[in-house]
């Protein structure tokens, strides 16, 4: 018994690699081909070699028990590889870079001189209830005027094939060390596949990362001090934040092991005693960063962090209060963003949003809980959505209410029906969900990975690709598609 | 390459930790050897292992009784005694954790399972018959990770503080088993015991596993004094104090601005060369012992404030650092 791809029924959804007419899209006829070849057997070992490779590489996301401490899981991994063409993948990379060029420029704008708002191009009224507007980066000059450094923006596809940009995080993005452990184990279990086509490398991201974070050094510096400053052993993210310190050649920090001086200078303690740091890579919210100057209680932060990065002495990526941009309802006036700062057409196209703040749209939106996606303005990683067609009577009562009290913090969606690629299920295919997620790195220079990290909801029919809720990963393939 | 502070201490401590359970465990096992081997009248009963692992106050606050089972349950398996087996193989997993990505994986997961071990079968710990398996488990489940740590780490400064608080830790508990074994022996039930002073004397060094090395050095019967000078100054011995010292001189002289520690560890050597078993009367050899335990809190102190504290107390703080670092 082999794959076979003639019983394979993905009708209802837009396909990232079967057509409706049954036949491989552009990109993915070798992967369809490949797979359609090998025996049961084959597939069985080949799979068996991959969760070896996951095991034995560590790659892990832990889960916080009470009773067992953390543990770590092993990543679930689907051996078939999602594609993209690349002339389609280029379209997407410029969508892309117009769009986190736009978010810098208002980020900017906002902690300056708001002449969007001035203009009349965005609310005032947005900015005053904004959970993630931080005052005390009002004026603040980041190197290079740049903001977020590091934004990791979700793509879907809808039924018809439209990819759109689901939401933009600009905070501390996370996933993309599965990208590149994907990719590995790929090339190991895989490696005839790489042989035939040629797929876009993803390797180079540490090193991109590192140029880019080293950009942003202090211009009197010759050799740039960067670390990754982690929450620590506890973080679900955890294993990124050493993999990426690893892979950069980074010292991985903690709050305790940073210091500001008398002269607002960053150290960091060693056994040699403190030496200078000049870019902290952060992956700490920004509430925590700095007990002085946000949550006092805060023992993950290092006192007076704030002062030294608006002084110069040290950058720090993400820009804190970069997060304004990555609120729900901002999310609704991103094309008027890009408009507005490039005076350029969105090349990539926002999932179609009523935001509840305005009296017309809420009313539409009131009226149609059961057919709608709503969202809080500002959670992240699935929590506080409704569902509408998935809902109870109480979940809409009790959004509706919550949507009447405080309307800012509210926009709303059509549900989209998210797109599908085939994927292994007891030795046989089937469709399941997924999205993309692909990381824009803004120092010096723009860089889009090729790709990104595909996460596909493993259950049957579930949409939902978040690791902790039942989801897995895929690699991406950008293929060349004008030589195949 | 850069050493973190906080690395550099976790690692100290995973060892102190690794270490404190392993002796714990051998004078466990040599106390209850002991105890088969005398007379009922005068064996020494437990509470002197109390007394050894400094956890006197803390044991009789929480157990009223003083008999096998409550002192062997209190230093192997009790939660809130921070120096019982079970603790400090926790701690030391603790540590381990958060340095995952510096040691090797085997000795992480060496760690993790040797605790997850001694946590599951702890009943096996308090019970008479399996007890030694049990100790033997977790002394060659240490002995096990010294190994790794030597055979598959790099020898670099995060493997000096390793080894520095590995012999720290066995330096002092060498000095308090010599402590208490002496104050025991030479009480009122002394004269009793002169009979059994070889066998006594013997499981003072099998606690230290130390019996069959004093044998081939010294072709001496086993007496006190000849005991306490071996377990002292014996220059080969890996558990003798002043073979432990040497070991910390070694890894200081290996680590950065390791002087002023290293000052500290002369006078310990001189301290030691000093001492003379057959001249010392009971209540000096007592003063000296607790000199000797005080010099080498001093030592840890000394680490502690040269490495793992930088610019916190160090005089000028940051800013006169700012210029050593430039």
């Amino acid at each position: 018994m082999t794959i076979s791809w003639h019983s394979y029924q993905a009708d209802a959804y837009f396909d990232e690699l079967i057509a409706d007419n049954g036949l491989p899209r552009p990109g993915a006829e070798t992967v369809i081909s490949h797979f359609g070849e090998l025996s049961d057997a084959e597939i069985e070992a080949r799979k068996a070699a991959a969760e070896a490779e996951i095991l034995s590489m560590g790659i892990t996301f832990s889960v916080y028990s009470e009773s067992e401490g953390s543990i770590d899981r092993a990543w679930p991994f689907d051996i078939i590889p999602r594609t993209i063409g690349l002339r389609e993948w280029m379209t997407i990379e410029q969508g892309l870079i117009q769009r986190v060029k736009a978010l810098n420029r208002f980020i900017d704008d906002i902690y300056h001189d708001q002449n969007i708002v001035r203009d009349g191009v965005f609310p005032k009224t947005l900015l005053a209830d904004s959970k993630n507007f931080r005052p005390e980066c009002v004026g603040v000059d980041p190197p290079l005027g740049v903001w977020a450094h590091v934004c990791g923006s979700d793509l879907v596809r809808d039924r018809d094939g439209t990819v759109y940009v689901l939401e933009d995080n600009l905070r501390v993005p996370s996933g993309v060390s599965y990208m590149l452990e994907n990719r590995l184990v790929m090339k190991r279990v895989f490696p005839e596949l790489f042989e035939n086509i040629s797929i876009q490398p993803v390797d180079d991201y540490p090193s991109q990362l590192y140029a880019c974070l080293a950009s942003l050094a202090p211009p009197d510096v010759d050799y740039p001090e960067v670390v990754v400053l982690t929450p620590g052993i506890y973080n679900s993210a955890y294993f990124e934040h050493c993999y990426l310190a690893q892979q950069m050649g980074a010292e991985l920090v903690e709050g305790s092991d940073l210091i500001v001086g008398d002269d607002d200078c960053v150290y960091m303690r060693t056994i040699e005693g403190l030496g200078r740091v000049h870019v902290i890579y952060r992956r700490i919210d920004d509430l925590f960063l700095d007990p002085e100057a946000f949550n006092p209680d805060s023992v993950l932060g290092v006192p007076g962090l704030l002062r030294a990065w608006k002084r110069g002495k040290v950058a720090l990526a993400n820009a804190p209060g970069a997060g304004v941009a990555d609120d729900k309802v901002v999310y609704t006036y991103v094309p008027e963003i890009i408009e507005y700062y490039l005076g350029e057409q969105p090349i990539l196209r926002n999932v179609p949003s009523y935001r509840c703040s305005d009296p017309e749209q809420r009313d539409y939106v009131l009226g149609h809980l059961d057919e709608l996606v709503v969202k809080p303005a500002n959670e992240s990683g699935g929590y506080g959505i409704l569902i509408g067609p998935k809902s109870t009577r109480k979940e809409r009562d009790w959004f509706a209410e919550q949507i009447r009290k405080d309307p800012r913090n509210y926009m709303a969606q059509p549900l989209l029906i998210l797109s599908t690629a085939p994927t292994l299920v007891d030795l046989h295919v089937e469709p399941r969900h997924l999205d993309l997620r692909p990381f824009i790195l803004s120092g010096l220079q723009t860089y889009v990975t090729n790709g990104g990290l595909t996460r596909v909801a493993l259950r049957k029919g579930s949409t939902v690709v978040n690791s902790s809720q039942g989801g897995g990963s895929k690699d991406t393939w950008i293929v060349n598609d004008d030589e195949s | 390459m850069t050493m973190l502070s906080r690395v550099a201490e976790h690692l100290y401590w995973m060892a102190r930790y690794l270490e404190r359970a392993e002796n714990t465990a051998r004078l466990i096992t040599a106390n209850a050897n002991l105890i088969l081997d005398l007379p009922k009248n005068i064996r020494p009963g437990w509470e002197s292992l109390i007394a050894i692992t400094g956890s006197r106050e803390l044991f009789s606050e929480h157990c009223p009784a003083t008999n096998e089972s409550s002192v062997i349950r209190f230093l192997i398996g009790d939660q809130r005694n921070p120096a019982s087996i079970l603790c400090s193989l926790r701690f030391a997993r603790e540590n381990a954790r958060t340095v995952r990505d510096i040691i090797p994986r085997e000795a992480w997961e060496q760690i993790n399972e040797l605790y997850l071990r001694a946590n599951d079968h702890l009943a096996n710990g308090l019970s008479a018959r399996r007890r030694f398996g049990y100790l033997k488990d977790i002394i060659l489940g240490v002995q096990q990770l010294a190994g790794i740590a030597a055979g598959t780490m790099s020898h670099d400064a995060g493997y000096e503080f390793y080894r520095l608080g590995c012999n720290l830790e066995r330096a002092d508990m060498t000095t308090r088993i010599i402590d208490v074994r002496y104050q025991d022996y030479e009480a009122e039930v002394a004269e009793a015991m002169r009979p059994f002073e070889n066998i006594l004397w013997m499981s003072v060094l099998k606690s230290l596993t130390a019996y069959q090395m004093y044998r081939r050095h010294r072709q001496a019967a086993v007496t006190r004094l000849d005991v306490v000078e071996f377990l002292l100054k014996d220059r080969a011995f890996p558990r003798s104090t002043r073979f432990c010292i040497d070991e910390m001189a070694d890894c200081l002289r290996n680590l950065p601005r390791s002087q002023k520690p290293l000052e500290l560890l002369g006078p310990l050597d001189e301290l030691i060369d000093g001492c003379c078993a057959s001249t010392l009367a009971q209540e000096d050899l007592h003063e000296f012992i607790d000199k000797l335990q005080i010099r080498l809190a001093d030592v840890h102190t000394a680490v502690k404030i040269c490495y793992f504290e930088a610019s916190v107390v160090g005089e000028g703080g940051a800013t006169s650092a700012s210029s050593q670092a430039a």
